[in-house]
């Protein structure tokens, strides 16, 4: 048995506003091995993103527990906080947005060995700083260029930079490459997953593209309107999905073939509202296979086969 | 109905943007048509000059700074550069249209969607109010929302229903040409196979000659018949679906390709275009993808390549298949 970095357990956030409580996520329970990669897929509002910063707890969660190696996150201090976020990094979407453009290549990815106290002089780090860069394929002559001089490529190599800089054992990939051309793309990808093999990293890698998280993950999680629906390792996934969600979103994934083209499942409507969501299954209003039950009950989260968990009513043994 | 003549024919068009920093060459000689009831995907990554070609289409380059330098665009044989103003104002929405890609700021917020589509209608069909609104609501049913929905406003609406409201605006005047840039990009997997089938159907129903821009080979895959792969401005190469899927000839449409995971062999790894797109204010010597081409030579460091025609209707910008140009792709080259 391999051992668990991160078990999160009955996560769940809330948000309230003035016209009731949005559910973003609603009792979210996972746990990934040491080294491996857990995709968290699914459409714009389903509760990817929310999931991944509360497990970092730039969202606090409004119950639920996070253990990472075993101490549960959610209860420290502000100061044992800091120190455990040291270990667990983030990569943002948006290298546009999530980068100061008033500081130069060289103090942002500087700037969290500096905030660490990681080395006493400046020039220590700032050797650190240029290893990272390499590290990341980023030239040495842009170590005082400043983000807006950069394309959207290196951008987001500063950020994975930044996440690199305290060795962190886990990192949350947040839709790492939504933002960049194909070929960009599968550079960041080949990148991140080298640095997972040479570190030993984990990741969560959450992203609304399907042919990405299965290039890339070990495990998916396909979320829905903050629920789960179904989680199995990849292949199996892919090879026999069970949820009626899951078939219609994989069915939909415009694939670069001519050839052996998937009999299309469209879905009918649009995501319901995640404010004070009815009982019942989040989907039902759009499953083609939609139940009385299924408009009654919210179906229980079973491992139908081993490894292989799904929220179905029609899937129940 | 064809008597041969396109529906849209492009020729030789060069678009120039002067800028402070210097001469951006966004657009560099492109030619292509597009037949009565057909649909070309024009497919490239951020900065091929896909959207400025477009925009060419439509006569709607901001000048200053750009500038159609050269080239013709024919809509049914006729030449539009010689319209008035005030004509091209007649030709726009009702022989050519164009779908934007953000549907999220493409709709103006403080009037009703049923308002916006019947302006459509009451500029260039003339009817009256009443008319207009019976139209109205046909075509919003056609996209398939309620007609009853009319009367709401953008923000009342979804991400995929806002474009659905772009694409009746659109072909509220049944034009002969849509130009679609990007219709999907911003929506959800589920919404786009909704918005894509009912594109398809659309196009059977109407024969409009479509004109579909994106950066996806797998919404391209799912809907065009005509593939032109544009890189720096330029289309690399040009051919029927079959030809740029199961038979491409050109490094860059390989690096495409090779840059996208492939679903049943998961594990392959991803072969990637080395370095960037080139800035279009300093375009390379020689063929303009030689910087990140695998196969590189020096003849491609020196010799621009010329249109090469494999068959009547797959072309490729590439030394390799021009003959005695002594270039072949047997082996990548060494040296970076």
């Amino acid at each position: 048995m391999s051992e668990k970095i991160l078990v999160v357990k009955h996560l769940v956030k809330y948000f309230k506003n003035r016209s009731g409580t949005l559910h973003a996520v609603d009792n979210v329970s996972f746990s990934i091995d040491r080294g491996k990669t857990l995709g968290i897929v699914g459409e714009s509002g389903c509760g990817k993103s929310t999931t991944g910063r509360c497990i970092l707890r730039l969202h606090e969660p409004t119950s639920g527990e996070v253990l990472f190696n075993g101490r549960d996150i959610l209860t420290l201090r502000p100061a044992e906080l800091r120190q455990a976020r040291a270990d667990m990094q983030i990569i943002f979407q948006d290298p546009f947005a999530s980068l100061n453009p008033r500081k130069t290549v060289s103090e942002l990815i500087g700037e969290p060995l500096r905030l660490h106290g990681r080395y006493r002089s400046n020039l220590e780090r700032d050797v650190r700083v240029l290893r990272l860069m390499e590290t990341v394929g980023l030239a040495p002559r842009f170590v005082n260029s400043y983000p807006h001089e950069l394309d959207g490529g290196r951008r987001q190599r500063i950020g994975i930079a930044r996440a690199l800089a305290l060795e962190p054992k886990f990192i949350v990939c947040d839709e790492p490459v939504s933002a960049l051309d194909v070929s960009i793309q599968a550079q960041i990808l080949n990148l991140l997953k080298e640095l997972q093999e040479n570190m030993g990293l984990t990741y969560i890698f959450i992203t609304h593209d399907l042919s990405v998280v299965n290039y890339f993950s070990d495990d998916i999680l396909v979320m829905y309107l903050g629920k789960m629906m179904e989680k199995a390792p990849s292949e199996k996934l892919f090879d026999n999905p069970l949820h009626p969600y899951t078939k219609a979103l994989l069915s939909a994934i415009p694939i670069p073939s001519i050839h052996n083209r998937p009999e299309r499942i469209i879905l009918p409507g649009e995501i319901t509202s995640p404010i004070d969501p009815p009982e019942g299954c989040r989907f039902a209003q759009r499953c083609a296979y939609c139940t009385d039950k299924c408009l009654r009950e919210t179906p229980p989260y079973v491992e139908a086969e081993p490894d292989h968990f799904v929220a179905c009513h029609l899937c129940q043994g | 109905m064809s008597n041969g003549i396109p529906e849209l024919k492009v020729e030789n068009l060069v678009v120039h943007y002067r800028t402070e920093d210097g001469l951006v060459r966004a657009v560099n000689d492109v030619s292509f048509e597009v037949q009565r009831g057909a649909t070309m995907g024009l497919v490239g990554e951020t900065g091929a000059g896909k959207t400025t070609t477009a925009l060419a289409m439509m006569r709607l380059i901001p000048s200053p700074p750009g500038e159609m330098v050269s080239g013709r665009i024919l809509f049914a044989g006729k030449d539009i550069m010689e319209y008035s103003e005030k004509e091209m104002d007649k030709v726009r929405g009702d022989t050519v249209s164009m779908v934007f890609q953000d549907p999220m700021t493409s709709l103006n917020p403080v009037l009703t969607v049923g308002e916006q589509i019947a302006e459509v209608i009451m500029l260039h069909q003339h009817l009256s109010r009443e008319e207009a609104r019976r139209k109205t609501c046909e075509m919003l049913e056609l996209v398939g929302i309620p007609g009853a929905r009319a009367e709401e406003y953008p923000h009342q609406f979804s991400g995929g229903m806002k474009q659905r409201v772009v694409i009746a605006i659109a072909l509220a005047c049944n034009p002969q040409i849509l130009i679609a840039d990007e219709p999907t990009t911003a929506l959800d997997v589920t919404i786009q196979a909704q918005v894509l089938e009912m594109m398809r159907g659309l196009k059977k129903q109407f024969s409009t000659a479509m004109i579909l821009i994106t950066h996806d080979l797998g919404v391209v895959a799912d809907i065009c018949d005509m593939v032109a792969i544009m890189y720096a401005g330029r289309i690399i190469e040009y051919g029927t679906l079959a030809d740029i899927f199961d038979d491409f000839k050109h490094p860059y449409t390989e690096g495409l390709f090779g840059s996208l995971p492939n679903l049943q062999k998961r594990h392959e790894k991803l072969k990637p275009i080395k370095g960037l797109m080139p800035d279009p204010c300093s375009l390379p010597e020689g063929c303009y993808f030689h910087p990140r081409c695998k196969y590189a030579t020096d003849a491609c460091r020196k010799i621009r390549p010329e249109r090469t025609y494999l068959s009547e209707n797959h072309y490729v910008e590439c030394l390799a298949y021009q003959e005695g140009s002594g270039v072949t792709l047997g082996e990548e080259a060494s040296h970076e």
